[in-house]
């Protein structure tokens, strides 16, 4: 049982950095239709320029500074480049995300080299919070349950109580109109596009401690994130939240619990093979549950679509 | 105009063409390692230490046989066997007869198998295979051949020592194994199983485990198991960022216990462990230099660290190849026959410039050596890793770890 408890912080932690980046990239493609290949490397870019900022002034600095540099370097993206690919279609926009993404992760490797970087959280929250049967939860992670719930709220208040909000969520269904109306939709697409990358980079800042930085930070993460916004449907907070936080729990519980498939065939009622090594099923029976771990989300991407194509809380179909 | 051009230019060619091949007194040894892409870094790390070791041990001491100089000539291989079998090809091509290669595994079995046809079939220019690195046991058992020869200890004899050290720690009861998910981490999770059930039989494996490689984003639940499982040390093979990510999450999970790892230093792992990984993360490891066996080692390292301050030792035995290559060419009185240089260097004996000695056993072509068990700690580091203030420093030292560990190798000698 206390396992549990540990297993579900931890799943917490993942879910939430993941909901850091999913927000930013559900709100960009349902604004702006574009697909952000390039929005894991936004992320990996906060987490080196915090580690640049970090080894001049310590890391609190790094967290408000870094996320503001890749906010604003990717509404210059959106600027001068997204928005003249933009005329040409939805393809080139792709290509030219893809071309990012790829360009990031050599300029970084350029800069920084290719080897790990020692960024590391902060000493004031370097200790042990509490334990859960000799299970040491590092305030670390508090931290980032925190700081994840705090952003979260924030872009909620801001999104459905503020005007800027409601111009953001007119300009979502309605460019035209809103438009007509006198509003600069074209800004408030670089606005969104640099908080979206800007958000991206905060996640980096934050999850750079804790799970690495390395060139390698970017691809890790990069595939994951689409299949956490299809799930949650595009362009809702909600909806990333949930879906963050799913992954995030079914990712940790699958390794937590050495489950075999040899057990859950056998409690099917199915008998195992006599001569396992000649069996077709060989691979099945030997499987076990931390194995397929990684592949579980995108199970449940290709469940959701099926049943559900807009996602679990989308408005609209794919 | 354009014909005298032309044969102005080919005639440059051609005579610095004979140039080279008539330069007389190099010996030149090729690199064949990875020099771009994801393990740019180790390649490159490597290629640093070969030239240092050739200019300290041969060129700057006159050389050998009278004045030939060491050349390292280094071949990108990307690390793909393909790739390295095309490079041997073009190096066997431009004359050069001594092929080092190190890093993976994979590609010393392709390498081996085409240098052993090469040699059967090519009599007149045999080449020697100088396996720096690669530690699959298979090379010197089953794959082994006469021009094949292996300077780093063997992951079976690595295990071996490793497996004697947590024996002699009574209070280590409960091990821990887990390893990337592909040939090399079952090796190490297969040879640990065999070694601890063999010589430790009051010892458990609480937990044999392979993860994904390369694939994994958080290690935390992961470290989660090791620390409910009750385990004492954990035994793993990882290396790159799965090292750093599962020791960073097994030290915040609060185990205290030792992280016994192949490959967890140097190329920025030394310098992310920091003070987290002091006195957790030992390596097992064929030589290292804290505290310096000699003056001249302590010098060696200085030195090199004078010249290429972004790179380390990190493989000390580049040193020990370079220095019995030297030794078997005086031995045999040439550097161009290599089958003479063969037969000297089998069950050669010498100094190890690390400490100890070295044999070069003759039925299988292993290098018999002394093994150390190493800890990251920043107490007593003479010469830090990573330009920061932690590094390697010696626990413990088998002495000619693995002198008598059986081998299937049937040698076949020209």
């Amino acid at each position: 049982m206390d396992m549990v408890l540990v297993n579900l912080i931890d799943g917490l932690v993942t879910g939430l950095l993941l909901f850091m980046l999913s927000s930013g990239l559900t709100l960009i493609f349902s604004m702006m239709g574009v697909l952000n290949f390039a929005h894991a490397s936004f992320y990996m870019l906060g987490a080196y320029f915090a580690y640049q900022i970090s080894t001049y002034v310590g890391f609190w600095p790094g967290l408000f500074i870094a996320p503001v540099l890749v906010g604003l370097i990717g509404a210059m993206i959106e600027r001068y480049g997204l928005r003249r690919v933009h005329q040409y279609g939805h393809v080139p926009e792709l290509i030219f995300t893809f071309g990012l993404a790829l360009l990031m992760e050599e300029v970084v490797q350029f800069f920084w080299g290719k080897n790990q970087l020692p960024y590391e959280s902060p000493k004031i929250l370097d200790f042990t919070l509490f334990s859960i049967a000799g299970n040491a939860i590092p305030a670390y992670k508090m931290f980032i349950i925190f700081a994840a719930m705090g952003i979260f709220l924030a872009l909620l208040y801001v999104l459905t109580k503020t005007r800027i909000g409601l111009i953001i969520q007119a300009a979502l269904r309605h460019p035209r109109t809103v438009e007509a109306l006198g509003h600069n939709v074209p800004f408030v697409f670089m606005g969104v596009f640099g908080v979206g990358t800007g958000l991206a980079g905060l996640a980096g800042v934050i999850a750079g401690p804790e799970l690495g930085t390395f060139p390698g930070m970017a691809a890790l993460l990069g595939s994951i994130v689409f299949v956490t916004i299809v799930i949650g449907g595009l362009g809702s907070l909600w909806g990333a939240l949930l879906a963050s936080l799913l992954i995030g729990w079914i990712t940790t519980f699958a390794v937590a619990y050495n489950v075999a498939f040899a057990d859950i065939l056998e409690a099917l009622g199915l008998s195992r093979p006599a001569d396992l090594a000649s069996s077709a099923w060989r691979d099945l029976w030997t499987l076990t549950m931390p194995q397929i771990g990684p592949i579980l989300p995108y199970l449940l991407m290709i469940i959701v679509l099926v049943f559900r194509p807009y996602g679990l809380f989308g408005k609209r179909d794919l | 105009m354009r014909t005298t051009t032309k044969l102005a230019l080919g005639t440059a060619l051609a005579l610095g063409l004979g140039a080279t091949t008539a330069m007389a007194g190099t010996v030149k040894i090729a690199f064949i390692d990875p020099l771009s892409g994801p393990f740019a870094t180790t390649g490159t790390n490597g290629l640093a230490e070969f030239k240092y070791a050739a200019d300290q041990f041969v060129n700057s001491k006159g050389g050998v046989l009278g004045g030939d100089k060491f050349q390292i000539v280094p071949f990108d291989n990307k690390i793909s066997p393909k790739e390295s079998l095309i490079q041997l090809q073009v190096a066997i091509d431009q004359g050069i007869r001594f092929i080092a290669q190190g890093n993976s595994s994979g590609v010393a079995n392709a390498l081996t198998d085409a240098i052993k046809k090469h040699n059967r079939r090519n009599p007149n220019d045999r080449v020697l295979f100088l396996n720096y690195s690669a530690v699959d046991p298979a090379l010197t058992n089953a794959k082994c051949n006469f021009w094949h020869f292996r300077f780093d200890a063997n992951a079976d004899i690595k295990m071996d020592a490793l497996t004697d050290v947590i024996k002699a720690n009574k209070k280590l009861k409960r091990t821990y194994l887990i390893g990337q998910d592909y040939s090399f981490g079952k090796a190490v999770a297969a040879a640990a199983v065999r070694d601890i059930s063999a010589k430790i039989p009051d010892m458990k494996i609480v937990g044999n485990e392979l993860h994904p490689i390369g694939r994994v984003k958080d290690f935390t639940p992961y470290a989660r198991k090791i620390v409910a499982s009750g385990a004492d040390d954990v035994i793993t093979g990882n290396w790159g960022s799965d090292m750093v990510g599962l020791g960073k999450a097994v030290i915040d999970a609060g185990f205290k216990g030792p992280i016994y790892t192949y490959y967890a230093a140097a190329t920025g792992i030394t310098r992310t462990f920091g003070a987290a990984g002091k006195n957790i993360i030992r390596l097992v490891q064929e030589g290292n230099y804290n505290p310096p066996a000699s003056k001249a080692v302590d010098q060696y390292v200085s030195g090199f660290k004078a010249k290429y301050p972004n790179k380390d030792i990190t493989q000390a035995r580049i040193a020990n190849v370079i220095r019995m290559l030297k030794a078997a060419m005086e031995k045999a009185g040439t550097d161009t026959d290599v089958v003479k240089i063969a037969y000297a260097m089998e069950g050669m004996q010498m100094d190890n410039f690390w400490g100890g000695k070295l044999l070069m056993r003759a039925k299988d072509h292993q290098m018999i050596q002394d093994v150390y068990i190493t800890v990251h700690t920043d107490e007593g580091i003479t010469h830090p890793l990573d330009n920061s203030k932690y590094g390697l420093r010696t626990e413990k030292v088998i002495k000619m770890a693995g002198l008598n560990s059986p081998t299937t190798c049937k040698m076949k000698r020209p």
